[in-house]
């Protein structure tokens, strides 16, 4: 039996990994409270403010730069909602504690709900690339769309890590409020829905310490739009952050287990 | 009895293991032992330490001191894992996918598991097997646990308080297939607090109160441990008195009725006419497991005080 766990090996750990990610990622779709904010906020946001709206009058400013932060944004919902709310409800249903009784590796687990989290982001960058290029007339080369696709992307990552911290401390109840403050509070603070440069010098000050953030300005990089800090700060302020959020979770597992 | 030393038939099992829950102690330096084939009932009222004992075994919960073996492995080894299934007591799975959908997820992390068409059958979900999770009744949810703890065809299957939940017809249901399982020379622990079950399913019964094993052996033991008769009558003998028999190996009040189980019902109704000649409604009868059970974990003032 030994023997034959190591032979199934990669593409047994692949195979159940592509799996919990198709099942989880139909469930999460199948949830209207988790699918219809995390794909239609963004795009309704960026289709009222870029589009419609356009403040400052018809430039190409506005539609260029939210497309870069409510790129950030729409990769930010479900990946806190997916983790943190998501993860909270297992354990509280007790689903988690059945899935440790089983021979799922702990890794398919997390890469379901990661790379559900990138399909909800993938679908959210592509409409609002969609309505960026086509409604809104922005120009961008094909290296800056493709960079931007990929920072925003990349940003599930660091975002999930939110998520699993808050899902490994927080109740089912609690979780929702806990991501809901998290979720617009860091959006805002970091210059995700209103340019932080708009924004009092003190919440600029303060928005130092989120992810979202140097994300923020590492996707505005790319169009030349972001405040001009260095690129590696924001990679090593990211990191240790991410540090700091996969810690407080994996403290919250143990308490867990300990129980 | 004869006892100790782990049989080489020994599947899984606890020895000397003790759990505190912050002041409270769950677990007594408990020992289980789990045989090859045998269906074993884990029989104590609630809070007895039944499910820290499962999961322990489970390796849900870490182990505080003793030791837990399931197939001379640590009780959450990978190849435990794929040889095991459990149903726990508090347990969901996600609402929004299908019986079928969760079937082919746990179907899909075992070598060789059953077919789905018999995961239905079992476990009774044919005509639900397209209803959403959320959408299924408390007992038809317990069956989807069930047929999820067996999806992997298990050798070794812990079932938490199955049936709690569930109506006669499906608890009927269940005690089949936990047959069924024996008869293919699977091997099952089931806590209940239902003695009937124990009884009507369970080849060995291991009784725990209060977080130590208090008896162990087959139904017919367990019973034969205890006195073997019940007194049962209408009577002004309050429990106390009755408590005070030597003979008595445990006493309980039923509505107006008192009950006195013992080995010895004459000596017992010598006493009880000598204080009260007037008793009514008397009936002697053989002890069902349930006084048994009561008698061994039951208040048993009775039994304490003897011995």
């Amino acid at each position: 039996m030994t023997a034959n766990t190591a032979r199934r090996g990669l593409l047994w750990h692949l195979r159940i990994a592509l799996l919990e990610t198709r099942f989880q990622f139909l469930s999460s779709l199948r949830l209207p409270a988790f699918a219809v904010p995390t794909l239609l906020f963004p795009v309704f946001f960026y289709l009222f403010f870029a589009v419609v709206f356009q403040p400052g009058g018809p430039s190409l400013v506005a539609p260029t730069y939210m497309l870069a932060t409510y790129g950030v944004f729409g990769v930010l919902g479900p990946s806190i909602f997916g983790f943190g709310v998501g993860l909270a409800e297992e354990r509280d249903t007790g689903a988690l504690l059945l899935k440790r009784t089983t021979p799922m590796p702990a890794g398919a687990f997390l890469f379901a709900r990661v790379g559900t989290a990138a399909i909800f982001g993938a679908v959210v960058v592509a409409v609002l690339f969609l309505l960026a290029g086509f409604a809104a007339g922005v120009e961008l080369h094909r290296s800056q769309w493709f960079s931007l696709a990929g920072i925003i992307l990349a940003a599930v990552l660091p975002f999930s890590a939110i998520g699993l911290a808050i899902g490994a401390w927080a109740k089912q109840q609690a979780a929702v409020a806990v991501v809901n403050l998290v979720f617009i509070g860091m959006s805002l603070i970091s210059g995700l829905w209103v340019p932080i440069y708009m924004l009092p010098n003190v919440m600029q000050d303060i928005a130092i310490v989120f992810p979202t953030f140097h994300l923020g300005q590492l996707a505005l990089k790319v169009i030349d739009l972001d405040l001009g800090g260095s690129v590696w700060l924001h990679l090593v302020l990211l990191g240790v952050q991410t540090a700091v959020c996969l810690a407080v979770a994996a403290a919250g597992f143990r308490r867990f287990s300990g129980r | 009895m004869p006892s100790e030393p782990p049989s080489p038939a020994a599947l899984a099992g606890l020895s000397g293991v003790s759990h505190r829950y912050g002041d409270v102690l769950a677990l007594d330096r408990l020992d289980l032992e789990v045989r090859q084939g045998e269906v074993l009932a884990v029989l104590g009222p609630n809070g007895a330490g039944k499910t820290t004992a499962v999961s322990l075994l489970l390796g849900t919960l870490t182990l505080q001191s003793g030791t837990a073996r399931v197939f001379g492995s640590a009780p959450d080894a990978a190849n435990v894992r794929l040889r095991r299934g459990a149903m726990l007591q508090v347990s969901g799975v996600p609402e929004t996918l299908t019986v079928a959908e969760h079937l082919a997820l746990f179907r899909a992390y075992y070598p060789s598991p059953l077919p789905t068409a018999r995961l239905l059958e079992m476990a009774g979900l044919r005509e639900l097997r397209d209803r959403r999770f959320g959408k299924l009744s408390g007992g038809q949810k317990q069956r989807v646990m069930f047929a999820l703890a067996l999806a992997g065809d298990p050798e070794l299957v812990f079932l938490d308080e199955p049936t709690a939940g569930l109506d006669l017809d499906g608890r009927r249901r269940l005690w089949d297939e936990i047959r069924a399982l024996k008869a293919a020379g699977r091997t099952a622990v089931l806590t209940t607090h239902y003695l009937e079950e124990a009884d009507a399913l369970a080849d060995r019964i291991a009784v725990i109160h209060r977080g130590r094993l208090i008896a162990e052996g087959s139904p017919e033991d367990i019973k034969s441990r205890t006195a073997g008769r019940v007194v049962r009558c209408v009577t002004t003998i309050t429990p106390e008195t009755a408590r005070s028999f030597p003979e008595a190996a445990g006493v309980e009040t039923k509505g107006q009725h008192l009950e006195v189980v013992t080995a010895e019902p004459e000596a017992v109704l010598r006493r009880m006419f000598a204080l009260d000649p007037e008793l009514g409604d008397l009936t002697v009868v053989g002890v069902g497991l349930e006084e048994a059970f009561l008698a061994l974990t039951g208040d048993g003032a009775g039994s304490d005080g003897e011995a």
